[in-house]
């Protein structure tokens, strides 16, 4: 059995970062090779070079035993190299048909497109309408346009980049379906994720990647997920405890709330207590979030904290009761890029830490205080004088969660807490959460990650276009039925795939 | 009634031109702001031209190369030292008003050799301006240039990941977007006023940008913006030969008015959601810079 892709000694250099150094893997026919690692590990890179989007410095690509030297994603595709994208290559104005015919080299006349769209859509159980606007469709049946666009191309191999990152474990499933079908067609597959269950049921191989380099090529099933952590990390990972955590009286309830976005929810969080909130991104995470913090006030006595009616105040006077809140987005929402650390400490802080006296800035306390949150959290950086944006995502959100923790919150709302963070730091954020909770503070945790919720949260429930489930016992709830609250109200019907 | 139709498309010819061009480079993703500027300099290299030779026809291919040219300068800012598209559209005004106010000097006073009447009493420009509506419109919306160039406008991130080349696609449109203002504006010198002054295409430029909008960055609404605004224009001159008690000023404010007011309704209409979020280019405005 020959090999359909392989690469020898790949190598890329970016100004400061060795980005891929003497990378080395084959990814055979039929078979479904995980390519692993932390961000910023080089699998972004690799995948790039091999679709034509950057050019390796030195080392060699064979596909299908001809040398692959692409010089842009048309030569690439040419070849038979298709790539589904982490972030979707997809044009929202545009049409289904539209954006396929983008994909493809010589994309025959819009009727004919049309209908083979719709052939090879039924072939593999993956319903789409060619006319329909990419901009009405769901991140489910926005991936199928990309996997539809590749396969329409029969590609020798195919990328995909982190592809269930924004699918319901329903979506997902039938994306592995899919994946299954045209490996025993012999279609090579490299697949990128660090979800690692994930990884271990559906991959036959995996390369690990640990800072550009390759640290070994191992079988996903004779591992546990820890074992895999431990080769992507270089070390052992720390595991959370969440031991010694008992809820004790109700400190927030949030009742009837309905604003832009979200309709009638309601829920209660007790001192001391972790509440998940799962949900696909779109469905109402970002004004849940502005609804706590108060950056839009919401009508009379829905939220109430400490018998505390906030529902009217800004964002300040809730921080001067002590509900805190950390958004998704870390630049630019949480912290102004080119002000330095000790600035930022200043936004919500100010009040809390006495950064501010008289109308002017104390310097000095906000200094010490950003010093205290680096200290703390491990937040790697030169000091407190460097900018926010110049510090990494890990980083950087470190610093977002330990300036809110450090400010010793009744009420804690995060939101996206580990997105796009290493595995290190994400442990960190989740053990400081843990322990937040466990010094009697409420903590709202908004994610789209199950597992992180799984692991941290003591009750679950699903937000699905605006509106909140029930909260459930996280002990106990499967992976099934946690897809399932989420799917509920995700408007989306579970394609049938043929066996 | 006639008359009035072919003042009224008279009036709307230059607007359309330039409302047509700054249309295909907006939705490359790219704001030009220089219409008024590459107007200008198209008005007096286009009377030069057709003083020169006698013919309007050498005036407008002349023309149309100097708004192109004008409009790599801007080409070169945006696109390849990445400068902010609004205030590189603002120089390129204001440096095409002084530029030609500086060399238009010797031609103030002379007159445009004589345009040929077409069929319908309608020249030869009013119909390309006629026929370049669809054309334009079949050419984004149906050719497979047209549709790389609507990627490039929508997502340019996205266009750049499968293979497009962004910048290039842009210049070519910003390129069309300069030759089109500059033979509007040439239609101002060569056919409307017949001779050369100092800032004559008084903010056609301005009005051509918001049609744009107006025309949801449609054609066929440029088309209908346009003849909306020469209808204003013409309207405005009937009523102030009329006599009608009405200070000039305020008759000559009315086609800008207008314009402000269609613009008031249509920001209304999306906002309160008829039309959701409205049609403009996804990537409009933003530069783009690619690592490789």
């Amino acid at each position: 059995m020959t090999d359909v892709f392989q690469a020898e000694g790949l190598g890329k250099t970016y100004p400061g970062v060795r980005a891929n150094d003497a990378v080395s893997f084959a990814v055979g026919p039929g078979e479904i090779h995980a390519l692993l690692g932390e961000n910023g590990a080089g699998k972004s890179t690799l995948v790039k070079m091999i679709y034509g989007l950057v050019r390796p410095d030195d080392g060699a690509m064979t596909l299908l035993g001809a040398p692959h030297a692409p010089a842009d994603p048309r030569a690439a595709r040419a070849a038979g190299v298709a790539m589904v994208f982490q972030h979707f290559s997809l044009f929202d104005a545009l049409t289904v048909a539209e954006n396929v015919a983008l994909g493809m080299e010589n994309p025959p006349p819009r009727t004919d497109l049309a209908r083979r769209i719709a052939e090879v859509s039924q072939a593999y159980g993956l319903p789409l309408n060619p006319a329909r606007r990419i901009a009405s469709l769901s991140a489910g049946e926005r991936q199928r346009v990309e996997i539809i666009r590749c396969l329409l191309q029969d590609p020798r191999l195919l990328i995909m980049d982190e592809p269930t990152s924004v699918l319901t474990p329903q979506e997902a499933e039938i994306l592995f379906a899919t994946l299954r079908q045209l490996a025993a067609q012999g279609t090579a597959i490299l697949y990128i994720s660090h979800k690692l269950d994930e990884i271990r049921t559906h991959c036959d191989r995996a390369t690990i990647l640990r800072h550009g380099k390759v640290v070994g090529t191992v079988d996903p099933r004779a591992h546990s997920a820890r074992e895999l952590a431990a080769m992507m990390v270089g070390a052992e990972m720390r595991v959370v405890d969440r031991s010694g955590r008992v809820p004790g009286a109700e400190i927030l309830a949030v009742s009837g709330l309905s604003a832009a976005g979200l309709r009638g929810v309601s829920l209660t969080l007790r001192a001391g207590e972790i509440l998940g909130i799962g949900g696909v991104a779109g469905n109402g995470q970002e004004a849940l979030l502005a609804a706590l913090s108060g950056e839009e006030p919401t009508a009379p006595g829905t939220v109430v904290m400490d018998g505390t009616d906030l529902s009217a105040m800004g964002p300040e006077a809730r921080r001067r009761l002590g509900l805190l809140a950390a958004p998704e987005d870390r630049l630019g929402h949480a912290a102004v890029p080119e002000f330095s650390l000790a600035e930022n400490t200043l936004l919500t802080a100010g009040a809390r830490q006495g950064l501010v006296r008289h109308g002017l800035v104390d310097h000095g306390a906000a200094r010490r205080f950003a010093e205290a949150v680096i200290r703390a959290f491990d937040v790697r950086t030169p000091g407190p004088g460097t900018a926010a944006g110049a510090l990494s995502g890990g980083n950087l959100q470190k610093f977002v969660i330990g300036r809110e923790v450090l400010g010793k919150p009744r009420v804690l709302v995060v939101n996206q807490p580990t997105w796009g963070v290493d595995a290190g730091a994400a442990a960190q954020v989740r053990q400081a959460l843990l322990d937040l909770a466990g010094n009697e503070a409420g903590v709202i945790v908004i994610s789209q990650d199950l597992d992180e919720l799984l692991e941290l949260s003591d009750r679950f429930c699903a937000l699905n276009e605006g509106r909140l489930s029930a909260p459930r016992p996280t002990e106990g709830l499967s992976l099934e039925e946690i897809g399932l609250m989420l799917g509920g109200a995700h408007g989306m019907e579970v394609a049938h795939v043929p066996a | 009634m006639m008359t009035v139709l072919i003042l009224l498309m008279g009036a709307a010819t230059p607007i359309l031109f330039a409302a047509l061009g700054e249309l295909v480079v907006e939705r490359a993703g790219v704001l030009n702001l220089g219409v008024e500027g590459m107007m200008i300099g198209g008005a007096l290299a286009g009377f030069a031209a057709a003083h020169a030779t006698g013919s309007p026809a050498v005036g407008f291919a002349v023309a149309a190369l100097a708004g192109a040219a004008l409009s790599m300068l801007f080409a070169v800012m945006t696109q390849y030292l990445l400068s902010n598209q609004v205030a590189t559209g603002l120089a390129l005004v204001l440096f095409g008003l002084g530029l030609t106010a500086m060399f238009g000097k010797p031609y103030e006073g002379v007159k445009a050799p004589a345009m040929m009447a077409g069929p319908l009493g309608l020249n030869g420009m009013i119909w390309l301006g006629l026929a370049l509506v669809p054309a334009v419109w079949w050419g984004l919306t149906r050719t497979r240039p047209g549709l790389i160039l609507r990627a490039v406008g929508e997502n340019h991130d996205a266009a750049h990941a499968l293979g497009y080349p962004v910048r290039r696609v842009r210049i070519l449109a910003i390129a069309f977007g300069g030759a089109m203002a500059g033979m509007g504006g040439a239609y101002v010198s060569i056919a409307t006023v017949l001779q050369w002054t100092e800032g004559m295409t008084a903010g056609a430029g301005w009005i051509a940008l918001a049609i744009v909008v107006f025309a949801q960055w449609n054609p066929w609404g440029v088309l209908a913006g346009a003849w909306l605004f020469g209808g204003v224009t013409v309207l405005q001159l009937r009523l102030q030969a009329a006599g009608v008690a009405v200070p000039v000023q305020l008759l000559s404010m009315a086609p800008y008015l207008a314009t402000i007011l269609v613009l008031v309704l249509i920001s209304a209409r999306q906002k309160f959601g008829r039309s959701g979020g409205g049609s403009a280019p996804g990537s409009l405005g933003r530069s783009f810079h690619a690592l490789r």
